[in-house]
């Protein structure tokens, strides 16, 4: 499932492949517990900080914000807070699943280590309901973690207490929005904050300071403090350091997560090589792919020798966002597939700004009834007028009119599939029909 | 069965005092709740209100934000098939209509045995398995007609019941130790001497300057 090929090691996939990797003895066996040991008994958080600084990981979740910068932003009141975002629902994107089903306890680790360098006062795991099996080992994880010594009153007989409690959610992808998270996590409905403030690191949980880390990122801290940061930073290129999740979904003869060095291979290496996706099924030609999540504008093949890299491709005109990358061959409507990631966003807006609320159910109405055989000329203009109200001058990155960027991501499927493939759209406007059924 | 059990709401104070405010316990309050029933009946909502110290209408607006709670009676098992766009890329909408007809019920509804509701899920993060489904949020894929008929005869003759709880049954490991720490210990530990907050301050300014 995973493979590097490049030198690079694998970070934060080194166990998947194991049958217990969830068992806290199978863990110990494998290195488990020696970073957070170090941590705690040879470094100062700051000390920690610092690791994480020079290793410049980049956030997994999706906006790649600096961690160790983000940190660093943590103001110092008496109560901190630490929360994982483990509410993984951008569409395509399945990497976190893996981590939190396949190897939790390395979860905590990083999480414990965290929350020493920032100091919190508590720490949570929060992961979306639907992943029963992962919040099953997760809690057997934190169960077997507390009566390992790594977790509550002087951890490894260091001076550092915490406790660690699991929270799941309960089905709202707005709650991976960190500000919408915090209030689910306040027993609330997960409506985005209004910002400023920007960062939960000025006010967050229980209008507290706090840090909301992804779970990827969360899971390379024990071997950040294994190698040092230095390490890391030597892998990879420039600004994208380390190694990273890819998640390889769609039209690939082998999808799966593929642990990569950063910035090293290109899409197109991802999508042919056997020991990634194998290429395209049954020998099709790719027709488009998403570089990084549904919010992401699509590419179209005249891309796929970019390099997995988040500078490059935010240059390019999209987004690395959170490492999924969806393959689409020559046999795919793409009406159909914008039509479906409308949809999905119409669903999932919290309702809370109208740009959003209403503009993504008009735009579903309107490809709906291009799909189906209804649309009418003036529909493509009207999509793009449509569009525009919600993230103005359609540019990348995009304006926003709403108070997070649900809104904004609603536009980038519907304007590359406009740009690209116009003539598919007049097609079934033409036809009356969709041409792919 | 109108409110919690003793033993539910013994399990309900336990997961209420994991917070520094009670409120926090609501979503889990309300997935320990169809954990009991099935769904959140009004008497249930009632009693999470005056638990975590709101009213049964705030409960109720909460919940109705969420996917995966119910105010409504939801089959023993709730099947719901993803038609995101990984799925629908393989053959997802061809797999949910196959569904409708194998139950026998359209989308959002009941079989009138109780043992069915079929739901159109969003991306479960299983793209790799696509076309996927979740019966009670656990994972199954990649799925065709002829393997969901499969599936669909072991849940009817009870084979997977080991190891699909009924509707409600979410985490069925239990937490098995209260908090350890008070958080009084915690702010004392916490407190940092001015050199170290002047510290943060110097590594903030730094990495402001490096990516500016």
């Amino acid at each position: 499932m995973t493979a590097n090929v490049t030198s690079a090691p694998l970070i934060v996939t080194s166990r998947i492949e194991r049958e217990r990797s969830h068992l806290i003895d199978d863990y110990l066996t494998t290195g488990g517990y020696v970073a957070l040991r170090k941590a705690l008994l040879e470094m100062h958080p700051e000390e920690v900080l610092n690791e994480v600084m020079t290793s410049n990981l980049l956030g997994r979740g999706g906006a790649g914000f600096e961690v160790g910068r983000k940190w660093s932003m943590l103001k110092q009141a008496p109560v901190r807070y630490l929360v994982v975002n483990g509410d993984e629902s951008e569409p395509s994107t399945f990497k976190d699943h893996m981590l939190i089903e396949r190897d939790p306890h390395q979860l905590i680790e990083g999480t414990l280590i965290a929350a020493y360098a920032v100091g919190a006062a508590r720490a949570f795991i929060y992961i979306r309901g639907e992943f029963a099996l992962g919040l099953e080992r997760v809690q057997n994880a934190i169960n077997e973690a507390y009566e390992y010594g790594a977790i509550g009153r002087n951890i490894f007989g260091s001076n550092f207490s915490i406790d660690l409690v699991l929270h799941p959610g309960a089905g709202a992808y707005i709650c991976g929005e960190e500000t919408a998270l915090i209030e689910s996590l306040e027993g609330k409905r997960g409506y985005p904050r209004i910002k400023p403030p920007y960062f939960p690191a000025v006010i967050g949980l229980y209008g507290a300071p706090t840090i909301v880390n992804n779970v990827e990122s969360m899971s390379n801290l024990p071997w950040i403090i294994n190698n040092g940061g230095a390490a890391f930073a030597a892998l990879g290129v420039g600004r994208s350091t380390g190694t990273r999740i890819f998640a390889l979904a769609g039209h690939v003869n082998q999808p799966g997560n593929f642990e990569v060095e950063m910035a090293k291979i290109s899409f197109r290496d991802l999508v042919e090589r056997s020991e990634y996706g194998g290429g395209v099924r049954f020998g099709r030609s790719v027709k488009a792919f998403i570089p990084g999540g549904v919010s992401a504008p699509w590419f179209g093949p005249e891309s796929l020798d970019l390099p997995l890299s988040q500078d490059d491709v935010a240059k390019a005109g999209s987004m690395l966002g959170s490492g999924s990358i969806v393959i689409m061959d020559d046999h795919t409507c793409m009406v159909r597939a914008a039509w479906r990631i409308t949809k999905f966003f119409n669903r999932e807006s919290c309702g809370q700004c109208t740009p959003c609320r209403e503009g993504s159910g008009w735009i579903e109405k309107i490809m709906r009834r291009i799909e189906t055989g209804a649309g009418r000329e003036s529909d493509l203009d009207l999509l793009l007028d449509a569009c525009d109200n919600i993230a103005p001058g359609l540019s990348w990155p995009p304006q926003q009119t709403t108070i997070c960027v649900l809104g904004p991501s609603i536009p980038s499927s519907v304007v590359a599939g406009i740009k690209m493939f116009r003539d598919e759209f007049l097609t079934h406007i033409k036809e009356g029909g969709c041409p792919y059924e | 069965m109108g409110v919690f059990t003793p033993l539910m709401l013994e399990r309900a104070r336990q997961l209420i005092e994991l917070y520094p405010e009670k409120r926090s316990a609501l979503i889990p309050l309300c997935h320990l709740a169809q954990e009991q029933a099935g769904y959140l009946t009004e008497e249930l909502m009632d009693e999470i209100g005056s638990l975590v110290g709101v009213s049964s209408a705030e409960v109720l607006g909460t919940a109705s934000f969420y996917d995966m709670l119910h105010t409504e009676p939801v089959g023993r098992y709730l099947i719901g098939i993803c038609t995101n766009i990984a799925c629908l890329l393989q053959g997802a909408d061809a797999l949910l209509t196959h569904a409708e007809q194998t139950l026998g019920i359209p989308i959002g509804g009941t079989s009138s045995d109780s043992m069915f509701t079929l739901e159109e899920l969003e991306c479960v993060a299983h793209c790799d398995h696509a076309p996927c489904a979740q019966v009670n949020y656990r994972f199954f894929g990649p799925l065709d007609p002829g393997n969901f008929d499969e599936l669909v005869q072991q849940l009817r003759s009870n084979e997977l019941s080991e190891v699909i709880p009924p509707h409600g049954t979410l985490i069925r490991v239990k937490r098995n130790v209260g908090l350890k720490v008070s958080f009084e210990d915690v702010l004392e530990e916490r407190k940092l001497s001015d050199s170290e907050i002047a510290n943060r301050k110097a590594i903030s300014e730094a990495a402001k300057e490096k990516s500016e």
